[in-house]
């Protein structure tokens, strides 16, 4: 289907793009390990596990938005975005390519994350890594879609966490309790259910933050 | 190929393009000049459907796998090279023999040794270069190109003249230019917006 | 008083009658939720802020509905006068979820004497839909006005509304960890006069915004007409 070979072409492009300037990833990953170092000092003795538990979500979702911010960067450089908006391809499979990219990244950077939450704090369960993985998604997918928006803002990399942390809400909630409540099956659910919303939700109107 | 009544753009308060009619027929060759600020990038970013009128009727008869368009801003990836750029966009725009065509333009337009260098580290002509080959590499039936010269240097301009006059004729060809005398053989009508 | 712009509707009932209407069911619903409904008889004096707390709550999540609809009119349909729409929808909406924080507090202070509960799942909907919002105002004052400010905004009020079921589920979900206060959360039983009393004051309160929202869409309206035609005389 051209749709999905699109799709693949971009997300292929990003890769390729990060590969070759290697700043982001970098930066993302100094950037989780340093805050988790913060959190060992910002909790107390005597705060327990499941504190530093819903930390790690803190963590995860700053560190997706440092990754996002530039996120459509070499777009803007160049002025490929409307390059890619002339394209007779689908406006959407822009945006997926570039989340699923974003995803990528985000994957990579909690390979090394969380073994290092686990090293610092305490162990995780499958459970709590199948939340991130499904956080995972719905980060990539708003994210992105967000970043666009505050692309054609003035305010750029003000505004970007601004639009995205009241929307990581639900996320954050989903994440936490997959990690710390006894029934994570429910949260997991809603985390699917989170995806499913929004992602159709981008997929439908990044035409429209696109167009002029 | 090109029918406009009326067609305006304005951003809120600020009037970008005033009402403007314009007919170009198929394989037409429309020369538009103006002062800076006249509205002539407005017009052609109209055309290629980069932004919609507010006002009046725009009628374009290439969809956007048939148009295309030079702008002020190369459209192309700094740090991908010249061949991975082409390759995305011949990708995208669904180009026959896409190895064959990418490797002929960049023959054509002198850019086959840097192929494998990024965008980056091309001067300004070549990266206008490139940035043709961008415009021409799925055949258009409609090219509008946005003062294709200003960045072209001589041997640049040289080869985009060589490729208009063959064009004129097959595709049709919107073009705006600071230079109208370079262009005016081939010109079938001219605009000046004020 | 009438709009003089094209793109206005022709409404039923114009803005002055509609202000008078408002004016009058407010005074009504003043008088019914203070001496004619009976006090409850645990809450006291406090539960009256309920009879203006709960219908402000509802009326601004109508507005932030009626802005997501007027903002989907505007991308499938377009059209320049669903955008303006959409804002002053939402607009008042933030408004209204503003005075929701406010009365909720206050009712949270008479009642169990702190400004704020993590307790009323309501209450901390509204104050992650206020932050979602108000960020709404700061996208779109930062992007120059034109078809993409307008389309962004609409987007943006679409997200909204898809993240106010998910936000409640969310907080519903989060009882489960979040440490547990020991507030009751019943809300007031109500008698037959203190529904009517309710009632009266929900109709009160959405015909007020309704009223507001017409009211900034003609002053708005009448800016951008004052522009066009200072514009055209200065051509």
């Amino acid at each position: 289907m051209s749709y999905l070979s699109d799709v693949a072409a971009l997300a292929r492009k990003d890769l390729r793009l990060e590969l070759r300037a290697r700043d982001t990833l970098p930066a993302m990953l100094l950037f989780v390990l340093s805050t988790l170092v913060v959190f060992h000092f910002a909790l107390p003795t005597g705060a327990d596990e499941v504190a530093a538990q819903g930390l790690l979500w803190v963590a995860l979702v700053f560190t997706a938005l440092l990754g996002l911010a530039r996120a459509w960067a070499p777009e803007r450089e160049g002025g490929a975005l409307e390059g890619l908006v002339l394209a007779p391809s689908d406006r959407s499979a822009i945006w997926l390519g570039k989340s699923a990219a974003v995803f990528v990244f985000l994957a990579l950077i909690e390979l090394v994350a969380l073994p290092a939450f686990a090293l610092f704090f305490s162990p995780l369960q499958a459970e709590a890594v199948l939340g991130v993985l499904l956080a995972n998604i719905g980060i990539c997918a708003v994210g992105t879609l967000l970043a666009a928006m505050a692309a054609a803002s003035r305010t750029r990399e003000l505004i970007l966490p601004l639009l995205f942390l009241p929307l990581a809400i639900p996320l954050v909630v989903g994440g936490v309790g997959s990690s710390v409540s006894t029934d994570p099956g429910r949260y997991l659910l809603f985390l699917g259910l989170y995806d499913a919303v929004f992602a159709i939700l981008c997929w439908a109107s990044f035409e429209y933050v696109v167009s002029e | 190929m090109i029918q406009a009544r009326a067609v305006e753009k304005r951003y809120g308060r600020r009037r970008a393009l005033r009402p403007l009619d314009l007919r170009l027929e198929r394989g037409g060759f429309l020369v538009v000049t103006g002062a800076n600020g006249s509205g002539k990038t407005t017009l052609l970013r109209l055309v290629a459907g980069l932004a919609a009128p507010t006002g009046g009727e725009l009628d374009v008869g290439a969809d956007r796998g048939g148009l295309g368009y030079l702008g002020h801003e190369p459209l192309l990836y700094r740090d991908l090279t010249a061949v991975e750029n082409l390759d995305l966009y011949g990708r995208l725009y669904r180009v026959p023999e896409r190895r064959e065509r990418i490797g002929m333009l960049l023959e054509r337009y002198g850019l086959w040794e840097v192929r494998a260098e990024r965008v980056s580290s091309y001067s300004r002509g070549m990266t206008q270069r490139l940035a043709l080959c961008r415009a021409l590499l799925h055949e258009p039936e409609l090219l509008v190109l946005d003062e294709p010269y200003t960045a072209l240097d001589g041997e640049g301009a040289e080869l985009l003249d060589r490729q208009l006059a063959e064009l004129a004729g097959t595709a049709t060809v919107l073009l705006t230019t600071h230079d109208p005398g370079r262009v005016e053989p081939l010109a079938t009508s001219r605009l000046a917006l004020a | 008083m009438s709009t003089s712009s094209p793109n206005s509707r022709v409404s039923l009932v114009s803005v002055p009658a509609l202000a008078a209407l408002s004016a009058a069911l407010v005074g009504l619903a003043i008088v019914l939720a203070f001496w004619v409904a009976p006090e409850d008889a645990d809450q006291g004096i406090s539960q009256k802020i309920f009879y203006f707390h709960v219908p402000i709550a509802l009326t601004a999540y109508a507005c932030f509905g009626w802005g997501a609809w007027k903002a989907l009119r505007l991308l499938w349909k377009g059209g320049e006068r669903y955008d303006l729409e959409s804002y002053v929808a939402i607009h008042q909406g933030t408004i209204f979820g503003a005075l929701t924080l406010a009365t909720g507090s206050i009712w949270a202070k008479a009642s169990w004497g702190h400004w704020w509960v993590w307790d009323s799942n309501q209450l901390v909907l509204f104050l992650v839909l206020f932050l979602f919002y108000s960020a709404y105002f700061m996208l779109r004052f930062s992007i120059e006005e034109g078809p993409r400010r307008a389309n962004v905004s609409a987007v943006y009020a679409l997200f909204g509304v898809a993240l106010i079921p998910v936000s409640f589920l969310a907080i519903r979900l989060a009882e489960d960890f979040i440490h547990p206060t020991t507030f009751t959360r019943d809300g007031p039983q109500m008698t037959g006069t203190m529904f009517f009393a309710f009632c009266v004051c929900w109709l009160a309160i959405t015909l007020v915004a309704y009223t507001l929202y017409r009211v900034e869409l003609i002053g708005k309206r009448l800016d951008a007409n004052l522009r066009e035609l200072r514009e055209i005389l200065t051509a």
